[in-house]
């Protein structure tokens, strides 16, 4: 395999993993501030807190990984889409800033207050909206060159229809992942009555993800038609992707094994999310960029790679003692830690 | 603003992320040092108020951590929206550190949050301890390889440059080039210098507000004796970063000392001003003194600005920069010195209102050192992104809204800077040390509460 490859799979692996981790994370934020204002914030807000306190910092890491390693892998991605990306990518920060030190502030300073609790639910859902639109523009259509100046074309972008369901698919997505999450960490502590709800949230954004889905995918083939053929092509990857739905809806519409429901929705989107970016390849943006002509140097790129499988002997570790003490510690997880 | 030129506003908005950034860096990577220490001698000694020091500062320590987190988040993402053209030309050659970074980032992420929630969970609370030194490690890890990126911008290494850009490339030899030692050397041990001088401020502070007791005294005893300690570190390595200037990055030396001719025995400027024709006026001058911090040897041969074409010699304000710096860092080492000396000799009170004032002040000064000293480092460079291949003037981007984004950004840091301010004042105000310390351990001697 050539490290091209190898690059660009670890980087949509971790890219993958943001997905899951940050939808858990936006989503919780969103479901405590609409618990607040229905006030049933009693019942599931510290089983929210209890889960996000210890991981929140890690979650923000994975994403600087991707960003950083893009630019070390395909160094000409800066150079299109820094360009580009400065309104957005700026207006992305600064959403990323005010949810990670706010939730800080709150949760260690003082007693939950109303704005904290609005922002940290609006940037929840304002991020994914925002981060998504990042995939959008690699489609093509939306950064152009012209005499050597890299600029994004505003007006396409905003009265696109893809773009505007790539927006829609994210925030529910987000929504669907992170209740399908809470459904698992309820159980888990055996805590009856966030059950319940949760469970409620997660069958009720079940529908919206699926017809999200569907018609981000027609829209697609309206605006790159080699991609959407491309993903014919792969189809198993989304019949997978269906199938592993079902049979988490099947589970948390049964009351059953959550765990296992909420792994086959996290396969889910890893069938969704690979079978998309495989049949985006060989482009990282549509027509400027390919893994193969603006990859980095070998040196640097097989550098890159020996790190990162040393880096991975710290990490998964690391990360499984992590889970270990605050996901899959009973006691912790019922609060008695 | 709107319409100023896009290099220039890209210039300021970085320097704003990074002076506002650089703060929470420095504390990053020095607090959770000065944490585990606390917690080990307070294992060790089974004395309660290091326990208790370590767990407030951890305490404190979080709010910072945020905002380090998504400044850092801001500057990463940054530098590829501000200086396209130079992030391309470094995803070739430097992203090798940059990525190690992120690695010993979420490394320290990891097991900051295993610290903070796991404090009563260990039967043997060394358990507990352990788990601070990765948290020290990642920090101290991720400060080697971010600044052996800037290292390579000021020195850059590893590559030869062929018709088509960069050729082989040898991404070890890029991280590992010339300025790298010195400059991490020198960041690391400023780190904890500014870091124990802030925390004995603090407990400085404490004191001075009525609040004598045993806890704080310990805390002054610790935080003082490393003050002393990382700043003779710190004036070591900022010798050996003098030598290495005078080395490789001559007209960042010769700027700072507005050394304009090439001579031996040179001498050494402090402060002052510049009168006609770049004549230094009304400075402190020390004969033969740079020749001696260029190369240990009061008759060496230190090179002058002359030799470098005007248009590349860095700005001569920078003088006062490093000249703020140097005297600072003295400062700390005078201060910590004397208090240690009155607390060893017994007729001296170390306790007495102007020591401790004179440690309140050390605090900010420390800081405001290390923002002199990036901004030395950095306007030093000038005109180069890339010393010898990019200019900073190629390298930013063209989009129009630079501006706008500075204002933006401008809005964001005020507010993390207030709010982060209040949230800490809110958690130590209403929950003195005393207090705490007699719930936690009620077996506690009292303090002789003079």
């Amino acid at each position: 395999m050539s490290y091209e490859i190898i690059g660009i799979t670890v980087l949509w692996i971790f890219l993958y993993g943001y997905l899951i981790v940050a939808s858990v994370d936006f989503g919780a934020g969103f479901f405590a501030y609409y618990a607040k204002i229905t006030k049933k914030d009693h019942i599931i807000n510290q089983l929210i807190s209890r889960y996000l306190s210890p991981v929140w910092e890690v979650t923000n890491v994975f994403f600087v990984f991707f960003f950083v390693g893009i630019v070390g892998f395909f160094p000409d991605s800066a150079y299109y889409y820094g360009t580009s990306l400065l309104v957005p990518g700026s207006i992305a920060i600064i959403l990323l800033a005010i949810r990670g030190s706010f939730y800080a502030f709150e949760n260690y300073g003082s007693k939950k207050s109303n704005v904290y609790m609005f922002l940290y639910g609006a940037t929840g859902l304002l991020i994914p909206a925002s981060l998504s639109t990042a995939l959008t523009m690699s489609e093509g259509g939306f950064i152009l060159e012209e005499n050597g100046v890299v600029s994004l074309d505003y007006l396409a972008l905003f009265t696109s229809p893809y773009s505007w369901s790539v927006v829609f698919l994210a925030i529910v997505s987000v929504l669907f992942i992170s209740a399908a999450f809470l459904t698992f960490y309820a159980a888990r502590a055996n805590d009856q009555a966030a059950l319940k709800l949760v469970r409620k949230y997660a069958l009720f954004w079940a529908t919206p993800t699926i017809i999200a889905a569907l018609t981000t995918f027609i829209a697609l083939g309206q605006h790159n038609e080699r991609h959407y053929q491309n993903m014919f092509d792969l189809w198993w990857m989304f019949g997978l992707s269906v199938g592993f739905f079902m049979i988490a809806m099947w589970l948390i519409y049964e009351g059953k094994r959550y765990g296992l429901a909420f792994i086959s929705v996290m396969l889910q989107f890893f069938f969704a999310f690979f079978g998309y970016g495989a049949s985006h390849l060989p482009y990282i943006l549509d027509p400027y960029i390919t893994i193969y002509e603006n990859a980095t140097h070998e040196a640097t790129g097989i550098a890159l790679i020996v790190v990162f499988i040393l880096g991975l002997f710290l990490l998964i570790p690391s990360l499984i003692l992590l889970m270990r003490l605050f996901l899959f510690n009973a006691d912790y997880v019922k609060g008695k830690k | 603003m709107m319409d100023m030129d896009p290099v220039l506003v890209s210039r300021l908005l970085t320097s704003l992320t990074l002076v506002f950034h650089i703060i929470f860096a420095t504390l990053g990577v020095g607090v959770p040092l000065m944490i585990s220490i606390a917690e080990f001698i307070g294992i060790k000694k089974n004395d309660p108020h290091y326990s208790m020091l370590a767990r407030r500062w951890t305490r404190g320590f979080v709010i910072p951590v945020a905002i380090g987190v998504v400044t850092g988040t801001a500057i990463g993402l940054q530098l590829s929206l501000l200086w396209p053209q130079f992030m391309q030309v470094a995803g070739n050659v430097i992203s090798l550190p940059l990525f190690m970074e992120v690695f010993a980032f979420f490394f320290e992420a990891i097991f900051l949050g295993i610290y903070l929630y796991t404090w009563d969970r260990f039967k043997n609370p060394m358990t507990h301890w352990w788990f601070s030194l990765p948290i020290v490690i990642g920090g101290a890890l991720s400060a080697v390889f971010i600044t052996s990126v800037n290292a390579f911008m000021n020195t850059p290494e590893g590559f030869t440059t062929g018709a088509g850009g960069f050729a082989a490339i040898n991404p070890i030899d890029a991280m590992f080039n010339p300025a790298m030692p010195s400059k991490v050397f020198h960041v690391l041990t400023s780190a904890y210098l500014t870091v124990a001088a802030i925390l004995a401020a603090i407990a400085a502070f404490s004191m001075l507000r009525k609040k004598r007791t045993e806890y704080h005294k310990k805390a002054l005893k610790l935080t003082v004796t490393l003050t002393f300690l990382f700043s003779i570190l710190t004036a070591i390595a900022g010798d050996v970063s003098a030598k290495f200037l005078a080395e490789h990055q001559p007209e960042k030396l010769a700027a700072a000392e507005w050394h304009f001719e090439t001579e031996e025995g040179a001498d050494l400027v402090l402060f002052g001003w510049l009168g006609d024709e770049n004549t230094p006026a009304g400075v402190l001058r020390f004969p033969g003194l740079l020749s001696f911090l260029a190369y240990g040897d009061f008759q060496s041969e230190v090179t002058g600005l002359e030799e470098f074409p005007e248009e590349e010699r860095p700005p001569l304000w920078i003088h006062y920069m490093f000249d703020f710096m140097v005297v600072i860092g003295f400062f700390l080492l005078g201060v910590s010195l004397l208090y240690i000396l009155s607390w060893k000799i017994k007729r001296w009170n170390e306790h007495n209102k102007w020591m401790l004032w004179l440690l309140v002040a050390s605090g900010p000064l420390a800081m405001l050192a290390i923002e002199f000293g990036w901004i030395f480092a950095e306007e030093g460079r000038q005109p180069w992104i890339l010393r010898g291949y990019m200019l900073v003037e190629d390298a930013a981007t063209t989009s129009p809204y630079v501006g706008l984004m500075f204002l933006l950004f401008l809005g964001l840091y005020i507010v993390l800077g207030v709010l982060g301010v209040i949230v800490l004042r809110k958690l130590f105000k209403n929950n003195p040390a005393e207090e705490e310390l007699e719930k936690k351990y009620p077996t506690i001697e009292k303090g002789d509460n003079t």
